[in-house]
């Protein structure tokens, strides 16, 4: 029987030296979900998937993957999962037929040349697949990667900012095909810094400082911040922020193109202390709190365990 | 292990294998160091084997110019080792053309030349060599100790006729500056061999593994399920293939073109020589655990080389070393295989013979071999 969770891990932690970058994060991924990994730079992401795949050792916590134990059998996860590194990590001194050829062959994937056609074919490169993988541009190489990972049919896929750095129409594409593999069984685990494709996954967790601060659907990570959102357009919205910022019961003040969000977790303090400001000058509105406004919310609260010695 | 597990294995070793090969071959660089250092090391060194140089620069300091003193100084010209540049004063002029190099040899007559000559008793003449390169004037004076005793056969009268042909008419007194002894020239071709293998194994190997971490493709190939010795053996198998290449080559050369006898059994010398090159891709292997990048590796590779060189009895017979030298010149494998090379190529070495240098070669591979399986790390961290 296929257990509905695709990672089940608890108390996952990570340390270098004496930080600790991963913090004690349990997650649950249900098969055939594509789940979203969002954080700033440094809170570890990119740690806690190798601590999936057996590409790092945690340092406590204990859990499964894909049924498998993290810790003990990490190299039946390698084989059936595929994880596509943040940073290029294929031979760019092989062509990419001989890249896909390579992965084909470390998988042991039956009748190779076929698997290895097919995905050329999907990819649109058999034209060049002579070509070397170092020639590629960024978008390009992102597709390799990605047929490199799928050519062994992973049952989980791990995904480290996959699209960063990739055009908005490639990006479109890609996500294209991931919501088609999720919808064939596929579990897929993502880290990205854009909010739109936050919101193309079915959940989210939202990771800083190495710990996991929210998680669940969109709409269940913003209600469970409660924040209150105003938005406000008008003249010198700059300075207003600035002065905004300092104002008790105002947490945050952020521009949003050409208005300014101002928000808080307590409704009535922050109805209270943007009075002085709801001049005729200015347009308030209540707004929906967007996922940016969360995140940022998160971010500003979260306890800085770097920052202090 | 069940066997499914095994043929897994296997094909993933190979993966790597095939892998390894086509990046060798796509590395313009890499390749050219494989087959153009053991070329260019042999053209170098070999030089200097085959070297029978001849029309060596002589200059002459005459203070008799009789007619048998042209003789010889003809026929010392004929025999082709020697062309005149001209003739010098003194002594004092001479060492300082020897000085500058701009003669190979001074060769004084004395005034008394004609008339001992005349009057029966062997004159003598001296000849003064620039013997930094042994091996360069070593034929030239070969051929001018025979000259002594026929050049004047010629012009021998009198009480010269009835000398027996066998005692040295004229008495050469040969005076070698810089470099008194003389190196056996066999020896540098095989040796040659084992110092190729040194440098190249070590080096290609210490940057096999930390070329894949500094390129950021170890993450890659650690995410997929293979295996620490699936790696290093996909790494070192086409480098053993490589030597046995490097190996061949250099046994041609030193058949076919110096013309090196190869007096034991060629199959023993071939089998031996798995252990050697073994030896050195645990080196490099090792070094390319330890190494933070390629610029350290190919460092640790010269830190190994170099001692390897010069201790191992290649550039300076092992026994003029002083004692502490020679025991660290035991550890480095280089000084063992050079003493197989040599044994079984020159003087027809058995088995029996060859042992005693073969395993301390082994015991070297598997203590290297542990420290780079210990500092091999499956992982990231
Ligand atoms: N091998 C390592 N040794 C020491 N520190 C590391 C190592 N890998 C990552 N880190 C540190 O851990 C933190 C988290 O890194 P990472 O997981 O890459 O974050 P993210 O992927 O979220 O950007 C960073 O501060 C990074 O510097
Ligand atoms: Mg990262």
């Amino acid at each position: 029987m296929e257990s509905p969770l695709a990672i089940d891990v608890q108390g996952l932690t990570k340390r270098f030296g004496d930080r600790t970058v991963v913090n004690d994060i349990s997650l649950q991924v249900r098969t055939g979900e594509i789940y979203g990994f969002l954080g700033p730079n440094g809170s570890g992401k990119t740690t806690f998937i190798r601590m999936l795949c057996g590409l790092l050792r945690a340092d406590a916590g204990s859990g499964t993957c894909l049924g498998f134990d993290v810790i003990t059998a990490s190299e039946e996860i390698k084989r059936q999962a595929g994880y596509m590194t943040q940073r290029f990590s294929f031979y760019e001194d092989l062509s990419i037929r001989e890249n896909l050829d390579f992965v084909a062959r470390i998988y042991g994937v039956l009748d190779r040349r076929h698997a290895v056609d097919q995905s050329l074919e999907r990819l649109g490169l058999t034209q060049r697949s002579r070509q070397l993988a170092g020639q590629l541009s960024g978008g390009w190489k992102q597709r390799l990667a990605l047929a490199a990972c799928l050519i062994h049919r992973p049952r989980l896929l791990l995904l480290d900012e996959p699209t960063a750095g990739v055009d908005p129409q490639a990006r479109r594409d890609f996500w294209e095909q991931i919501h088609q593999l999720a919808a064939d069984g596929l579990t897929v685990l993502i880290t990205t810094h854009y909010m739109d494709e936050a919101e193309r996954c079915h959940r989210l967790g939202y990771i800083a400082y190495g710990r996991l601060l929210a998680r669940g659907t969109v709409t269940e990570v913003i209600a469970s911040a409660g924040l209150t959102t105003w938005s406000v357009a008008g003249p010198r919205l700059p300075a207003l922020a600035v002065q905004l910022r300092v104002t008790p019961g105002v947490q945050h003040a952020v521009a949003f193109g050409n208005t300014l969000h101002v928000s808080s977790d307590d409704a009535p303090a922050l109805a209270a202390a943007i009075q002085p400001w709801r001049t005729p000058e200015y347009q308030w509105s209540e707004v929906k709190t967007s996922l940016e406004d969360v995140f940022i919310h998160l971010m500003s609260r979260a306890p800085d365990n770097f920052a202090t010695p | 292990m069940s066997t499914p597990r095994f043929s897994q294995s296997l094909q993933r070793f190979w993966a790597l294998v095939v892998k390894e090969f086509t990046q060798m071959r796509r590395d313009r660089l890499t390749f050219a160091m494989m087959i153009g250092v053991p070329l260019m090391q042999l053209m170098l060194f070999g030089f200097a084997i085959n070297s029978d140089p001849k029309h060596l620069p002589t200059a002459v300091v005459l203070a008799d110019h009789g007619p048998q003193v042209r003789t010889l100084l003809k026929a010392i010209e004929n025999s082709g080792y020697f062309t005149f540049v001209g003739e010098v004063r003194d002594g004092r002029e001479a060492t300082d053309l020897l000085n500058r190099g701009g003669a190979q040899f001074v060769l004084h007559i004395p005034e008394d030349f004609s008339r001992r000559l005349q009057r029966g008793e062997s004159p003598s003449v001296l000849l003064e060599a620039d013997a930094t390169d042994p091996a360069a004037t070593g034929n030239a004076l070969g051929a001018l100790r025979t000259l002594m005793v026929t050049a004047l056969g010629a012009d021998a009268r009198g009480p010269l006729a009835g000398l027996a042909p066998a005692a040295p008419v004229i008495d050469l007194r040969v005076h070698p500056a810089f470099n008194p002894e003389a190196v056996t020239q066999y020896n540098i071709v095989p040796g040659l061999m084992g110092v190729v293998l040194t440098m190249t194994m070590v080096m290609i190997t210490s940057l096999a593994i930390t070329r894949e971490r500094e390129r950021g493709t170890m993450e890659n190939l650690l995410s997929m399920p293979t295996r620490p010795i699936e790696v290093m053996l996909g790494k070192i198998v086409p480098y053993i293939l490589v030597g046995y290449v490097q190996v061949t080559l250099i046994l041609l050369a030193a058949r076919l073109v110096f013309h090196v006898p190869i007096v034991g059994n060629i199959f023993l010398l071939f089998a031996l020589t798995s252990i050697f090159i073994a030896a050195n891709l645990s080196v490099g292997i090792t070094f390319s655990t330890i190494a933070a990048n390629q610029l350290q590796a190919v460092q640790m590779s010269f830190f190994f080389f170099l001692p390897s060189l010069l201790l191992s009895g290649f550039m300076f017979p092992f026994r003029g070393m002083p004692p502490w030298a020679q025991v660290l010149g035991e550890v480095f494998p280089l000084t063992h295989f050079l003493r197989i090379v040599r044994g079984i190529m020159l003087k027809g070495n058995t088995v029996h013979e060859a042992f005693p240098h073969a395993w301390p070669i082994a015991v070297f591979t598997v203590l290297v071999l542990a420290v780079g399986a210990k500092r091999y790390r499956q992982t990231l961290d």
